[in-house]
């Protein structure tokens, strides 16, 4: 599967066929199955999927966020610049993150210490990674505050987090991330808390970031409009499996799986006029009871008795182009 | 939707001119003292105690041993045998006045030290065993369970007839029957405050254990600790004068508030401000403790601090 993906070079991040499990003391919960997706350097990845398709997972699981127990990783090898994150000493990994690889959270109020100033929030990012001391690393965290378009910020860098609107305290959260200059930065569903412009705004300032410091993105999202907004590329998850990747224009504009083709028809401002609004059936699957065979087949229109036994192979329907689906090509060939 | 133009900029998202909010001056800590009475009261009743606690001895040391013995027991409120004596004196003759002020350093040294290392090892102890979780949190919790289980009286009267009665002895026995109130709260607000996002964000952004410990966790569980503090500062001050008055603490004629009260006892029926005005010294310095302490608390925590900040009515 891997080597037929025409990324030029090594990817920056690699996860191949991640598995979590959370143990509690009446089941397992399969939050992850086999889940895979790259990153190359510079580019805009999304993830895209329902609320408990295990994205956010994956991502804790990349940051190694994961409290254990309850949660297990228990299969599958994510790689950051060729070097094994799973199997690392754990010391070893901080000192990466933040310098290399950063992560912004979707409550950025919950994320940031109501005890301290942002200010010094910020500088303390370059104290405890020894990059400047004390009154350089203030001047710097202004600077940081200015960049990511927070107004008067020498003044509003003496100022707490909950003096800060949703928004502001985003780009706090955004200027705290790229102090280090990060090569990736994962932001799980950054603007998911947001109303709607400042949402476009502070994807516009990623977006803008992106290109000033050449990092790369993983975008985690279940905001269809913003994954064709600003990702290059998108891996769709459903019930800890990628379903369907591929180049965000293709995927969004040609899906070649079923759910993927059921969530643009569920979504109203990524279709075309005048199509009605199909909501997908069904519920998504209890992932401790995740169904046999394909764990879409309860609520796809196109299931037939082969996905209720068997798990589809994934199957390449154009090149770079995924889709784990028994009927990939008839799906991609539909419309 | 009224058609007034200059309510369009309101509706949808603040811009960054809005953002601009015009910032709440920030005000010195004293002008935030003077505005709330109480705890400048309190302040200003500790300043005096610390003056009495540095030069009290100095000065009052000749005075509080004076005997008298034409003036015992005196009523408080009279001067006619001097001002020394507007506290009554005991029954030895001895200024009540010069007595307390003299005491107030033994008394303050005894339990500020004891409580301070209580807070400062339960504290540590506390974030280790709710961080670290599991081998390591058991075996201090079960250490707490251990120190709380035993009756803490019997453990200061044991130690101290084993070792000598001396002061840091006081102190250490007092501390560590202290240390599992301290041990017991952090590890609980760390139980809490761990599973906040802000700390998985410290880690994802590369804060090693100590940091995420030293830098994020610690200092939103310190004002619980303080508030604590000076509550266990009156308990401490009472544990001593039990100890002291079974003969096992500070020996006479080192004089603590908590002994004169255990001396004055025995006089209750003829001369009640023996035992009565040690205890208000007592009480008065916990009770400044106390209101100082939940001050501060506001005063150093950014989402409370308006409070103090916002003017009201009657002054300014």
């Amino acid at each position: 599967m891997t080597d037929a993906v025409t990324d030029a070079g090594a990817p920056l991040l690699e996860v191949t066929d991640l598995r979590v499990e959370f143990r509690t003391g009446r089941e397992i919960v399969h939050a992850v199955n086999g889940a895979g997706f790259r990153v190359a350097a510079g580019e805009t990845a999304a993830v895209l999927g329902e609320s408990g398709s295990g994205k956010s997972v994956s991502a804790a699981a990349i940051m190694r966020l994961l409290q254990s127990p309850p949660a297990f990783v228990t299969g599958g090898e994510i790689r950051f610049k060729g070097e094994d994150v799973l199997t690392m000493p754990l010391n070893h990994w901080r000192r990466l993150c933040g310098q290399e690889i950063a992560m912004v959270f979707q409550d950025a109020l919950a994320s940031l210490n109501p005890v301290f100033s942002v200010g010094w929030q910020i500088a303390e990012q370059f104290r405890a990674h020894g990059q400047y001391a004390g009154g350089e690393a203030g001047e710097r965290a202004v600077d940081l505050l200015a960049r990511v378009g927070i107004p008067d910020p020498a003044n509003r860098a003496k100022d707490y987090p909950h003096q800060f609107s949703g928004g502001m305290r985003q780009r706090v959260m955004i200027a705290m991330a790229i102090a280090l200059g990060p090569d990736l930065l994962i932001a799980d569903e950054p603007t998911t808390a947001l109303d709607v412009t400042v949402q476009a705004q502070i994807m516009e300032l990623l977006e803008d970031l992106r290109e000033e410091t050449g990092m790369a993105i993983v975008l985690i999202t279940h905001d269809l409009g913003v994954v064709a907004d600003v990702a290059d590329q998108v891996s769709v998850m459903y019930a800890g499996r990628v379903v369907e990747s591929g180049r965000v224009r293709d995927v969004l504009g040609h899906p070649a799986h079923p759910y993927t083709l059921a969530l643009l028809d569920s979504v109203p401002q990524a279709l075309g006029k005048g199509q009605k609004l199909r909501p997908i059936v069904g519920s998504p699957p209890d992932m401790a009871r995740i169904p046999q065979g394909c764990a879409f087949h309860p609520r796809c229109r196109f299931a037939t008795e082969k996905c209720r036994s068997e798990a589809p192979p994934p199957v390449a329907v154009a090149p770079g182009r995924f889709a784990e689906c028994h009927h990939a090509e008839a799906v991609f060939n539909d419309r | 939707m009224s058609g007034d133009p200059n309510m369009a900029p309101m509706i949808g998202a603040a811009t960054a001119e809005q953002e601009a909010i015009i910032l709440r001056e920030r005000l010195p800590w004293w002008r935030l003292l003077m505005r709330d009475r109480f705890a400048l009261v309190a302040a200003l009743w500790i300043f005096v105690l610390l003056l009495c606690f540095l030069f009290g001895p100095e000065l009052f040391g000749k005075a509080a041993n004076a005997l008298n013995l034409r003036g015992r027991n005196l009523p408080p409120g009279s001067i006619e045998q001097g001002w020394m004596m507007i506290l009554g004196s005991d029954a030895l003759g001895r200024s009540m006045l010069a007595r307390l002020i003299v005491a107030s350093r033994n008394t303050l040294s005894v339990a500020l030290t004891a409580v301070v290392l209580a807070m400062v090892f339960g504290g540590v102890l506390g974030l280790i065993a709710g961080y670290v979780g599991r081998g390591v949190g058991h075996v201090i919790m079960r250490f707490a369970d251990i120190v709380q289980s035993f009756p803490s009286l019997l453990l200061a009267v044991v130690v101290l007839y084993v070792l000598e009665p001396r002061v840091g002895n006081l102190v250490i026995v007092l501390a560590i029957t202290r240390l599992p109130v301290y041990l017991r709260v952090t590890r609980a607000e760390v139980l809490e405050i761990r599973e906040r996002v802000f700390v998985d964000a410290a880690r994802a952004l590369g804060g090693s254990r100590f940091h995420i410990l030293s830098r994020h966790i610690a200092p939103v569980v310190a004002p619980t600790l303080l508030t604590i503090m000076t509550v266990d500062f009156a308990i401490v001050m009472l544990a001593e004068s039990g100890l002291s008055f079974l003969g096992i603490g500070i020996q006479p004629p080192e004089i603590t508030w908590g002994l004169m009260v255990a001396q004055g006892r025995n006089y209750l029926n003829q001369a009640w401000w023996l035992a009565f005005l040690p205890g208000v010294a007592i009480m008065l310095a916990t009770l400044s403790a106390n209101v100082l302490s939940n001050w501060l608390r506001i005063v150093t925590d950014p989402v409370q601090r308006w409070r103090l900040e916002t003017p009201r009515d009657s002054d300014d």
